[in-house]
């Protein structure tokens, strides 16, 4: 059982817990109203979008840039079934969580099948296509779900009972954190980074490159899809233009600003970057000008994101960093 | 059969700007390896160009398309050059990555300042008259009947086409592009100034997005908002990658398939229209990767 190590698990999901009381006493002091806490739900889902992105671009050296799209296979599966299907409300939590539960993992499970569609054939190439493939694949699930009448097509699908709240996304973004810090630290990790440093010195030490590749990009495409459902639950509406591939670049950004080869840096972009425009909210529309002025200067004067290679020491030990980063 | 005939005369004038945009994405791609995301932006640069410039060209030269296509060419052209210098030269020697995140960035700073109300404005624009739009029928066709505007898209679009084959082919600067394209470490030691041919190619295709942009309005009629440029610059880099990117007769061939393609899937569903180009994509590129006309460069050790 590679995922279940124990250093520094524990010390992770002491840092979230940390700041879901920070939170929650500044909720119960009304220092934060319902608005702020949406968006502190918001930025905990794009936590883990960005950190399960960062798996494939940042760890692997792949380019995806089609993530909202497996985000959508997650949102439509799950809110099918917890609303077109089962019918389920919040009056009856005993009934609705474990609904609720079933709902997203499944959504999460048909994201792994359509990233493993996706994934398996273009993986073997080399170079920009898999970007290109996913981008196109992107568009094509929101295709498919505009012509598809039982998921509200081009109308959008509404009433889905708000399951997702702060403690749901809690729990939620320090289990998926705390999964894929402890993937991307064990040996697959490390195949992983071989595979982004040289691909050829990869497959001459004898890792099968395409499986490993394939597989992260399945098990990256998982946690977009729980996401995904984890959104839809929060919005309580959903529509295909929400998933469209101007989302994915929004997830490009907040990884690459952040710091893609670390998974501090996913964590730290996304943050930054969805509250960044409620900070400037009072500069109205100017904000929407100096938002891209200050990605750009970041890339400019921190090519490597604002985290770098640097890790928290709450994810990974201080003294393993030379070890573990690499180049 | 008539029904048949005028979906692909569609396919056709849609080809024709897509063809317009989808050339500059692809000689950014082959000179520097990265997906110009704000080449889209620049097309609608270009159409808002038309939208502002067509009154004074109008007063100045009497007819208005002439000098409004080529105003809106040099506007169009000089900002790819400022953006290249500014935003892209920086990261030249650094991650490819984090060149392609600066081009997000561009791109909406592109989309967000033209929205301001001191620049383009955020509402729908009516896009002048530049020509004034009538029906010519061809004879012993029973009805079908082609606007001079669709002439005027093919035309024009033919035309610079053409120019560009002739620019990239026959003139010193167009084979060091072409040098540049195939080894930029090589070209570099062979003395071709890289900093000039990447320059150049910031220019051209920005042009002849500028051009796209006027045919764009000229065609539709209407500038919705400054963020037009999405989904049609989405379109023409598909169609480039769909016709091997980084090739140049590969951009032209993508984008009529592309166009044509559209026109007849939108005659069934306007959803499936949209979806089509990407459906198509996938399924030619899972059969040759490196797109219809691309060559497969096989990875050294």
């Amino acid at each position: 059982m590679t995922f279940v190590r124990t250093h520094r698990t524990i010390a992770t999901v002491i840092a979230f817990v940390l700041v879901y009381a920070v939170i929650k006493v500044l909720n119960l002091a009304g220092i934060l109203n319902a608005y702020y806490i949406q968006l502190i739900m918001l930025v905990g889902i794009n936590i883990v979008m960005t950190v399960s992105l960062g798996m494939v671009n940042g760890f692997t050296g792949q380019f995806s840039i089609g993530h909202a799209g497996f985000m959508a296979v997650g949102a439509y599966t799950s809110a099918v079934i917890t609303t077109v299907w089962l019918h389920t409300s919040t009056t009856n939590p005993w009934v609705g969580y474990p609904v609720f539960i079933v709902a997203i993992l499944a959504g999460g499970l048909l994201a792994a099948a359509a990233g493993y569609l996706v994934g398996a054939p273009s993986l073997r190439l080399k170079g920009d296509y898999l970007a290109i493939v996913t981008l196109s694949a992107n568009e094509l699930i929101r295709t498919v779900i505009r012509v598809t009448d039982v998921l509200g097509g081009p109308r959008g699908l509404g009433g889905i009972p708000k399951f997702t709240t702060l403690e749901v996304v809690f729990v939620f973004a320090i289990g998926s954190v705390v999964l894929m810090r402890n993937y991307l630290f064990s040996s697959h990790g490390r195949s992983m980074k071989a595979i982004r440093d040289s691909e050829i010195a990869a497959e001459a030490t004898g890792i099968n490159t395409t499986r490993q590749k394939v597989f992260v990009f399945v098990f990256s495409a998982f946690f977009a899809g729980v996401s995904g459902g984890v959104f839809a639950h929060l919005l309580q509406f959903i529509h295909p233009d929400n998933f469209s591939f101007v989302k994915s670049l929004e997830y490009l950004i907040y990884l690459y600003v952040g710091g893609a080869t670390s998974i501090s840096g996913a964590i730290v972009g996304p943050a930054i970057f969805t509250l960044l425009p409620e900070l400037m909210r009072s500069l109205q529309s100017w904000r929407m000008v100096i938002y891209p002025l200050i990605l750009i200067l970041t890339m400019i004067f921190r090519t490597e994101g604002i985290m770098g290679l640097k890790e928290f020491s709450f994810i990974l030990i201080p003294q393993r960093q030379r070890k573990e980063v690499s180049v | 059969m008539g029904q048949f005939l005028q979906q692909l005369i569609n396919g056709i004038q849609i080809g024709s700007i897509y063809a317009l945009i989808a050339l500059g994405y692809t000689m950014v791609y082959g000179i520097v390896r990265i997906i110009n995301f704000a080449h889209a932006d620049i097309f609608m640069v270009g159409a808002y160009m038309g939208f502002f410039l067509a009154p004074v060209m109008a007063k100045i030269f009497g007819g208005a398309f002439i000098p409004t296509i080529i105003a809106a060419m040099l506007i169009t052209g000089l900002l790819g050059f400022v953006m290249e210098k500014l935003a892209y030269r920086p990261l030249r020697y650094k991650s490819r990555l984090s060149a392609l995140i600066t081009a997000l960035g561009v791109s909406i700073f592109l989309e967000n300042f033209s929205a301001m109300p001191f620049v383009f404005g955020p509402n729908f624009r009516k896009f002048p008259d530049l020509i004034v739009a009538k029906n010519i029928p061809i004879p012993g066709s029973l009805g079908l009947s082609i606007s001079n505007v669709l002439l005027l898209d093919v035309g024009v679009s033919v035309i610079l086409m053409v120019l560009l084959f002739w620019f990239v082919n026959k003139t010193l600067i167009g084979k060091q592009m072409r040098a540049v394209a195939f080894d930029k470490p090589t070209a570099s030691l062979m003395g071709i100034n890289i900093d000039i041919v990447i320059s150049t190619a910031f220019i051209v295709g920005p042009a002849l997005a500028g051009a796209g942009g006027i045919l764009y309005g000229t065609t539709y009629g209407m500038l919705a908002s400054p963020f037009l440029g999405i989904w049609p610059g989405l379109k023409a880099f598909i169609a480039a990658v769909l016709g091997g990117i980084g090739n140049i007769p590969g951009a032209v061939l993508g984008a009529y398939i592309m166009g044509i393609s559209e026109a007849f899937a939108t005659s069934v569903n306007s959803n499936l229209g949209y979806g089509i180009a990407f459906a198509i994509l996938i399924g030619i590129l899972l059969v040759k990767p490196s797109g219809l006309l691309g060559k497969f460069m096989p990875e050294k050790v």
